[in-house]
Formats: C-alpha cells, sequence, structure tokens
C-alpha cells in the first residue's frame, strides 16, 4: 500500500505525507493550513482497523507548529477512542521539544458527562427557567414594590434632584418622539378605517374608532414600546455596568441598598411620567383621526369633537392611564432585572440590554392583551 | 509581638461556582492594627476571598467572623452597622460614574449623618488632600487617570474614618513613586490613626514595605499563612521562590 499526498500547493513551506502500511511517513512543515485535511485524511484512513498501533514517523519533518502539535495529540485521542494506538517516533530535537512545550494538560481535556435523555432535559429546563427567571423576576418586582412604596416618604435613600434627573430622562425626552409617531399611528389608523366606513356610509364611527383605539390601546402601547426601547436599555444598561464595575458593591458596602438608591427612583419617576406622556400619545393620535376625518370624510373637527364627548366614557380614559401604571412598573423592573443579572464583562452588558428590551416589549404585549380581557365591555 | 485582638476569622471556607470549586478550605486570621496581606498568582481567588469577607457572596461551606459578628448568622441591621465600621477600595475603582468626585466621596456623609453640605466639602477637601489629590472635585470619575482614581477610590474608602480597611490591589499600575508613597501612606494610618487593614497585592516590593501578617494563596488554597518574618525564612518553595523573584525585580513589570 503506497500513497502520497501534496496538501497546501501554494503554501511555499510544503506538507506532505506518506502511509506505508502502519507507518505514517511526515515530510516538510505541518502548520496551521494543513492540519484540518490531514487530521480528516488520517481520522478516515485509520478508524477501521481496530485493534492496530500506528507509528507517526517524524524523522521528514522540518517544522511544526503548535497546531501541527495539537492535531497529533487530537489524533492520539480520537484514533484510541476506535481502539487504534498511535506511537511517535524519531523527530528531531526542535519537533520533540514543541512537542512539549505545546503539550495540552490532561486535564484540561476531560470530557463532559453525557447528555441526560430528552425528556429530562427538558424537565430540568423548564425547572431552570422557572426558579433562575420567573421567581427572581417576582422576588425583585416584590422588593422594588415595597421600597417604592416606603421611599415615597423617605428621601435620604437616594441623592437629592436623582427623581427630577430620571423624570427628565425616561418622561421628558421622550415626549417628542411619542408625539409625532402617536400622531401618524392615528392617521393611518384613520386612514385605513375611512375608505371602510364610506361604503357603509357610516362616516360619523370614525370618531368613535379613532378615539376608543387610541385612548384604550394603542395610546398606552405606542407609548410602552417608545420607552421600553429607549429607557429600558438605558436601564438595564446602566445597572449592568454599575455591577460590572463594582458600583453596586461599593454601594452595599457602604451600607446603602442598591435598589433603593438605583432602581427607586427611576421606578417612581416612570410611574410619575408615564399617564402624562399616554396622554400626549392619546392627543396626537386623535389629532392625527381628526386630520382625516376632516378631509377625507368631511367631518370638520367641531362635529368630531361633540361626537367625541358622546362617544368616549370615563372608564376609557381611565383604563388607558390605569395600563399606562402597569406598563412603566413592567418596564423599569424589566430593565432593572436583566441589569442585574449580567455576568462579568463588558459583552455581558450588550447582551442583558438587547434581553431587557425584547423581554419588556412582550411583557407591555402580554400585559396589554390580559388587561385588553379583564376590561371586554 | 504580642499578638491584639482578633478581627477577622475565616474558617475552612470553600466556594463553588459553576460547578468549579474555586477556594479550598482557607482559613486565616487578621488582627488589630495590623496590616494582613493576601497574595497569590491571578485567578488564585483573592477577590473571592475578600468578597465573601464583606458579605457579597453567600457563605456555601465554612465560616467567617468579622469584628465578632458570624457572617452566616448575621442580620441585615448588623450588616449596615457593619458596613459603617469598614471602608473598601475595590480592584476597579468602584466609584459611581454618574457622580463627580466630590460628590461621590461626600456620598456616605450625606447618606449616613446629619453634617451639612458645608461640613460634608471640607472633610472630602480633607480626604482628597491626604491622598494628595486637588482639583479633582468637580471632576468625573472617566476625566481622571487611572493612578488618579485609585488614589480617589482610596480616600472614599476612608471618609467615614473606619477602623476597618479593605483594599484589593491598591498599588496595581502605579509608577514606583507613586506605590511607594501609597505604601507609606497605609503604613502611616495603621501607625497614626491605629485602623486595621486586609489589603490584597502581589507586589513584593510593597509587602515587604506594608505587611505583617501574610496569607498565600495558590488555587484557592492557603499554601502559607504567618508573619512577614516567617514567609521570609520559610522552607516553602513556592513561597521561597516569590519572594526571590519578587526581589530580583522581576515583579515590577508585573501590574494587574
Ligand atoms: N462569580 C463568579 N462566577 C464564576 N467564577 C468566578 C466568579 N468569581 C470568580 N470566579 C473565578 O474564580 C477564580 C478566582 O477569581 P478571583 O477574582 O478571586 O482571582 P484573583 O486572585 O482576585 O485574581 P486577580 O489577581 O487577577 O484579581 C477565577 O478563576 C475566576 O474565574
Ligand atoms: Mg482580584
Amino acid at each position: 500500500m503506497f500513497n502520497s499526498n501534496q496538501l497546501g500547493k501554494s503554501d511555499q513551506t510544503g506538507f506532505d505525507y506518506e502511509i506505508r502500511d502502519n507507518i505514517l511517513l511526515l515530510h516538510k512543515s505541518l502548520t496551521l493550513p494543513h492540519v484540518n485535511s490531514f487530521v480528516k485524511q488520517i481520522l478516515k484512513k485509520f478508524q477501521k482497523d481496530h485493534g492496530t498501533t500506528v507509528i507517526l514517523d517524524l524523522n521528514g519533518l522540518e517544522s511544526i507548529d503548535s497546531a501541527g502539535v495539537t492535531s497529533f495529540y487530537y489524533l492520539e485521542e480520537k484514533l484510541s477512542e476506535f481502539n487504534v494506538q498511535l506511537t511517535f517516533r524519531g523527530g528531531s530535537d526542535s519537533i520533540r521539544k514543541k512537542m512539549e512545550i505545546f503539550k495540552l494538560e490532561k486535564s484540561t481535556h476531560e470530557k463532559k458527562s453525557d447528555k441526560p435523555p430528552f425528556l429530562a432535559r427538558i424537565g430540568e429546563d423548564v425547572h431552570f427557567f422557572f426558579f433562575e427567571y420567573v421567581m427572581a423576576f417576582v422576588i425583585l418586582a416584590a422588593n422594588v414594590t415595597y421600597w417604592s412604596i416606603t421611599d415615597i416618604f423617605i428621601s435620604k435613600t437616594h441623592r437629592k434632584g436623582e427623581f427630577y434627573n430620571q423624570a427628565v430622562l425616561i418622561g421628558v425626552n421622550a415626549v417628542y418622539i411619542v408625539g409625532i409617531l402617536s400622531f401618524i399611528i392615528g392617521l393611518v389608523l384613520a386612514l385605513q378605517s375611512a375608505a371602510q366606513l364610506r361604503n357603509f356610509g357610516a362616516n360619523i364611527f370614525i370618531v368613535d374608532l379613532t378615539v376608543i383605539a387610541m385612548m384604550r390601546e394603542m395610546g398606552p402601547l405606542i407609548t410602552a414600546i417608545l420607552v421600553a426601547g429607549r429607557s429600558g436599555s438605558s436601564i438595564a444598561a446602566e445597572i449592568a455596568t454599575m455591577k460590572v464595575t463594582s458600583e453596586l458593591d461599593a454601594l452595599k458596602t457602604m451600607a446603602m441598598n442598591p435598589i433603593r438608591f438605583v432602581v427607586v427612583p427611576k421606578m417612581h419617576a416612570s410611574i410619575v411620567t408615564f399617564p402624562f406622556l399616554t396622554i400626549v400619545a392619546d392627543v396626537m393620535g386623535i389629532l392625527g383621526g381628526m386630520l382625516i376625518a376632516n378631509f377625507y370624510l368631511d367631518i370638520s373637527p367641531m362635529v368630531f369633537i361633540n361626537r367625541m364627548g358622546e362617544s368616549l366614557y370615563n372608564r376609557d380614559i381611565l383604563i388607558g392611564i390605569l395600563k399606562s401604571f402597569i406598563f412603566a412598573g413592567l418596564i423599569v423592573l424589566t430593565g432593572s432585572f436583566f441589569g442585574l443579572r449580567v455576568t462579568e464583562g463588558a459583552e455581558g452588558v450588550g447582551k442583558v440590554t438587547t434581553l431587557a428590551v425584547v423581554v419588556a416589549i412582550s411583557l407591555v404585549i402580554i400585559a396589554d392583551s390580559i388587561l385588553g380581557l379583564l376590561f371586554y365591555r | 509581638m504580642e499578638k491584639n485582638p482578633c478581627i477577622i476569622e475565616v474558617n475552612d471556607l470553600s466556594a463553588t461556582f459553576e460547578e468549579r470549586q474555586i477556594l479550598h478550605k482557607v482559613a486565616f486570621r487578621a488582627f488589630e492594627q495590623e496590616i494582613t496581606v493576601i497574595l497569590g498568582a491571578s485567578g488564585s481567588g483573592k477577590t473571592t476571598v475578600l468578597k465573601h469577607i464583606l458579605g457579597l457572596y453567600n457563605i456555601q461551606e465554612g465560616y467567617i467572623s468579622i469584628l465578632g459578628k458570624n457572617l452566616s448568622m448575621i442580620t441585615e441591621s448588623e450588616q449596615k452597622k457593619l458596613y459603617k465600621a469598614i471602608g473598601v477600595f475595590y480592584q476597579n475603582g468602584g466609584l459611581l460614574n454618574s457622580l463627580t468626585i466630590g460628590e461621590n466621596l461626600g456620598l456616605p456623609l450625606e447618606q449616613h449623618t446629619d453634617l451639612d453640605d458645608e461640613m460634608i466639602r471640607s472633610i472630602v477637601m480633607l480626604k482628597l488632600n491626604l491622598v494628595n489629590l486637588v482639583n479633582v472635585y468637580d471632576h468625573y470619575p472617566s476625566q481622571l487617570s487611572g493612578g488618579m482614581l485609585k488614589r480617589a477610590a482610596l480616600a472614599r474608602a476612608m471618609i467615614m474614618d473606619p477602623p476597618l480597611l479593605f483594599c484589593d490591589e491598591p498599588g496595581a499600575g502605579l509608577d514606583p513613586v507613586s506605590l511607594a508613597s501609597l505604601d507609606s501612606l497605609l503604613v502611616n494610618l495603621k501607625l497614626q490613626l491605629g485602623i486595621s487593614m486586609v489589603i490584597i497585592t502581589h507586589q513584593v516590593s510593597s509587602i515587604l514595605r506594608i505587611a505583617d501578617r501574610i496569607v498565600f494563596l495558590e488555587e484557592g488554597r492557603v499554601i502559607f499563612y504567618g508573619t512577614l518574618s516567617e514567609a521570609l525564612d520559610s522552607g516553602d518553595p513556592d513561597v521561597r521562590d516569590f519572594f526571590n523573584k519578587g526581589m530580583r525585580g522581576y515583579d515590577s513589570s508585573k501590574n494587574s
């Protein structure tokens, strides 16, 4: 049996091997570009020869790098799984020395134990998810709620002016974007319905439709989704960074409670500003609807407002406000939750930030549908 | 040297994170008005031991008492009282990035005392002077150099005049002159104010200047525990090696 292989021909320092029975002769230089195909070919060749010994002859080898050495030890281990033994023969001093230097410690190589069966794994995952996430979230929520209520009257646990800062960051700075987008959505909503309503000659119901949809659903939801994107992410990033740089530990060992110091002011600020943001969204959305009603359906603003007074009930307004409180709480909680869960390292901060936004928006939508069912008329 | 009262006792402390055992039955004691140095290679578990002592990790196995309080059975209010009696210098600073240096240092005073702003400001100034920092009161931490940050963090650790001070690698990354002055500051604090300290460092020059007692960690195990002079006479090859290499100046290039 004789065959010869030329690998990586374009390479100046080519690599080459021959197989004579169970002796494997290596030539020239075994380096990173050649390792992959070398290992694959050898494994394929010998893995069926159970019980044999393969001799790896290094005499023809001129040089080798760490990848080459690793491939030897990798082959040795893999082949032994097929009951094929690999032994080394010859080799210059420099080759032998490199093999010594790059030798893997056996302990770092140990195998992970076999995976448990499929159903058991699912069980474990569910258990893990429940205790790692759901329970932890509930505990954090309880903590934050407790401190948010007690700290309404105690201002010493956080910095002076922190509430104001956060209110500006979370609420005031979001007014423009919330206003503009709500206006556009109100416009589109009315436009889509206008064509249908005109077919039925039910023009005036455009008012009921936009007003109730904006007040009960779209206003709170648009606000929550936008704020989750803006502030949910920044809350998560801020808290995660504080954790990674030991700021939270430092607060703790200075006898301060990080939740009261960091999370509570954000909670207060968002609970207070959220209803106002929602009202901005409602008003702007309705204005959008009014515009369409005026130009497409010939309903003047005066008529629109009169009809609005008839079709809108206090209940709708209250439901919208109630939703906005709940969304505000959810967003701050989710941001804080993921911020606090960061594992060391700057790359972890990016990860939890993304997660926080995705989960916050999902929770908002889920909560919205639950509330929608509860208050269905 | 007659023995001062024991203020920290760590006994058979073991810890496992993510199925990897990080600490193996760590045991040592620290005494009042002494500087206890914890040393060991990077990744040997020094910071982990410190965080256990500070109550930032739950104790999985073993026993820690600090200032006479058993950490496993401590109540929340006792823990708070304890925190007011210690100062901590964190390995990566731990200053709040959203506050200026002045606000950072003033924060514990603002929270735990009834002092008025004027008074707080002068105490902060005094502490900044102590570490040779001037004109940084209104700077944010991100505007300071690495060495200045370290000194600011040290000033904050001492802001409440705690009787017990913990420092995680205060000298890392400092030039030899700054390092020497930091060391003499620490020694003076001990001698003049009677502050006890637990300091993590692996700079041999520092250890020789400041250490009273040494805890040598290797892969989560204490391989030597004793006074500085005992360490210098130790027959343990690893300990001898560490001091010999360090004294030949190899460690000055090491800075993390
Ligand atoms: N929260 C954690 N989760 C998992 N592993 C951890 C955790 N904290 C520390 N470790 C591991 O524990 C070991 C010791 O870490 P530690 O930070 O105590 O080292 P150190 O002695 O302070 O090192 P350095 O001198 O580099 O600061 C490291 O291998 C680290 O990966
Ligand atoms: Mg450390």
